[in-house]
């Protein structure tokens, strides 16, 4: 229990020092921006991990969560004149929404309907993006405006990188301790059987439900500050290929893994900076990542290095 | 562990008259087909509270299908299971684990993805908080509870013997002790009725003479026990009655004794004499 808590703690601590003398070693803004994509994604994995790594369920669509959570921040502060953070929470509780009415009826049955349900929303989120252009700016995109609150502007790399590192470390922070948690425990177990967790009383139904609305809360979020940001948002961004991006970060971080999934999450958002060659191959260059990842460590790479460290220290 | 010595739960072998506890499942014309052929067909029969039933059989005669539609697990396809004399057939089997019903399993269902010890405190779920919110942001209330959950699942282990796997991931446990983890994680949720199918199998003598002193333990603390298994010795031994199904029908009912003198189970196990 101690060493649990102890362990938790170290983590969260190490996070939070990583993000704290980060900048000092980051040149320019150029680097700055990367820091801040990574950790956008970051936000977005550790919430899609709680649903792929621990409770065992898939998602093909959660970029098509983090598309409306952008688009409902760019279009209701943009066209309708909302205040951000009323924006942000308005797009957080209609993706809650949608993820609960599709998940209600797809994940009481067992098997892999709920990837292909969500490949469906993506499909279908990514589609209005980009055809109701009125609202939406079509393929091209959209501005959005700064988020302000208390009639404060958050602008520029240098503040967005603290805001994203503090949501960072609050996302790290309540993934860790729902999973040390009944409803944690819950998760896990139906991952591992669920006819046993039925029998000493878990609702699988409700508790998948319930962590793919959270994850998919999570993306949301993340896209609502990612567009305010960014200052740009593109139907790219909620696209099967984002989807498909997103699950290739957990899978290679480390299933199961609240940091793996951190880890995963700011590798292969460096990946492509730093193999601008690969430029037009970067989908055959991520599906490689994932392919051998399966093949090689399939339990990803923060727990495979993990299991690795003990044994050296003893030999 | 200790050995039991409540004398009223002790298996009557000189055929004098036990204190039959109430009706706490009945089973009324019960069945069961899958595409057409009958898995179980018409049967009834009752398990009195506090005793330790066993449900015997060859193979193929329906005993786990039995279980599983007792528990919630298949649906009936006629007849009707009471459960503390409400009608719960058919129901989904968490609600029935919240009505104090829980089960083992023939093949193990393990949590590999966890410890032992998590596994166990998977148990008490139903005792615990188990709402988002609370979750999330760690409230004292649930830490608390939490920790008393372990404190509970050490002792549970500690009781079936698995004190020394405490911290051991469920997935590098010995098979003999991943079915004791399925008894203590069963424990944890409390059950008035705990199904166990098949607990000694795969076990050498010795671990399933240690697993019939944690049934007999578990009996004694007033648990109902439904015991499905192979071991003749293990049933006879412990069963206060005995269903003898075949082919998905009753075949006999009774005490140890009763029953291994039935000329059908003989039959049914040897064959037929011409």
């Amino acid at each position: 229990m101690n060493a649990l808590l102890h362990g938790r703690l170290t983590g969260l601590l190490a996070l939070a020092a990583v993000i704290a003398v980060l900048p000092a070693f980051l040149p320019n803004n150029f680097y700055l921006d990367i820091a801040i994509l990574a950790g956008f994604n970051a936000v977005v994995c550790v919430g899609l991990n709680l649903l792929i790594g621990y409770a065992g369920q898939i998602s093909l669509g959660h970029a098509g969560f983090f598309g409306i959570g952008a688009y409902a921040s760019g279009v209701l502060v943009g066209v309708y004149g909302w205040p951000p953070a009323l924006a942000l929470l308005a797009g957080a509780v209609f993706v809650g929404l949608l993820a609960f009415l599709v998940a209600k009826p797809i994940l009481r049955l067992k098997g892999h309907y709920l990837a292909m349900a969500t490949l469906g929303i993506g499909i279908i989120v990514s589609i209005v993006l980009r055809t109701e252009s009125g609202l939406t700016g079509g393929p091209d995109g959209m501005m959005v405006e700064p988020f302000k609150i208390f009639g404060v502007e958050l602008y520029g790399e240098k503040v967005w990188y603290w805001v994203v590192g503090v949501l960072l470390v609050g996302v790290v922070w309540l993934s860790l301790n729902l999973i040390d948690s009944p409803m944690g425990r819950a998760l896990r177990a139906v991952h591992g059987s669920e006819v046993a967790s039925e029998v000493v009383g878990v609702d699988t139904a409700r508790f998948k439900v319930l962590v793919f609305v959270l994850s998919a809360v999570f993306a949301s979020v993340a896209g609502s500050l990612f567009a305010h940001y960014a200052g740009l948002i593109t139907p790219a961004k909620a696209d099967f290929f984002k989807s498909i991006e997103l699950v290739t970060m957990v899978v290679f971080g480390g299933m199961a893994s609240t940091f793996g999934a951190v880890v995963g999450a700011v590798v292969l958002t460096l990946l492509p900076q730093a193999l601008t060659v690969f430029q037009d191959y970067q989908q055959i260059v991520l599906g490689g990542i994932l392919m051998a990842t399966m093949v090689f460590m399939p339990k990803g790479l923060l727990p495979t290095l993990a299991a690795l460290l003990p044994a050296r220290r003893r030999a | 562990m200790k050995m039991l010595a409540t004398p009223d739960l002790v298996p009557d072998t000189s055929g004098q008259v036990r204190r039959v506890g109430p009706p706490i499942l009945k089973v009324e014309h019960l069945s069961r087909e899958f595409g057409g052929v009958l898995a179980i067909g018409d049967l009834s029969f009752t398990i009195a509270a506090g005793d330790i039933h066993s449900i015997i059989g060859p193979n193929g005669a329906g005993k786990t299908t039995l279980f599983n539609l007792v528990t919630g697990v298949y649906k009936p396809s006629g007849g009707r299971v009471l459960f503390d004399g409400a009608d719960v057939s058919g129901m989904a089997p968490y609600r029935l684990a919240a009505r104090g019903m829980s089960r083992t399993f023939q093949n193990l269902q393990i949590f590999f993805n966890m410890t032992a010890l998590e596994n166990v405190m998977v148990g008490r779920h139903l005792h615990l908080d188990t709402r988002l919110l609370p979750a999330l942001f760690r409230f004292p209330s649930l830490v608390r509870k939490d920790r008393e959950a372990r404190d509970r699942a050490v002792r549970l282990m500690t009781e079936v013997g698995l004190e020394k796997y405490i911290d051991a991931d469920a997935a590098s446990m010995p098979y003999g002790a991943l079915k004791r983890l399925e008894i203590a994680r069963a424990l944890a949720s409390e059950p008035k009725l705990l199904l166990l199918d098949e607990p000694a199998a795969g076990l050498n003598a010795t671990e399933s003479r240690e697993i019939d002193e944690v049934i007999k333990t578990v009996a004694a603390t007033g648990v109902t026990i439904v015991l499905v298994e192979h071991d003749m010795k293990m049933v006879m031994g412990i069963s206060h009655r005995i269903t003898a199904l075949n082919q998905g029908r009753m075949l006999a009912e009774g005490t140890p004794q009763e029953v291994a003198a039935n000329a059908d189970v003989i039959a049914a196990y040897l064959g037929a004499a011409p």
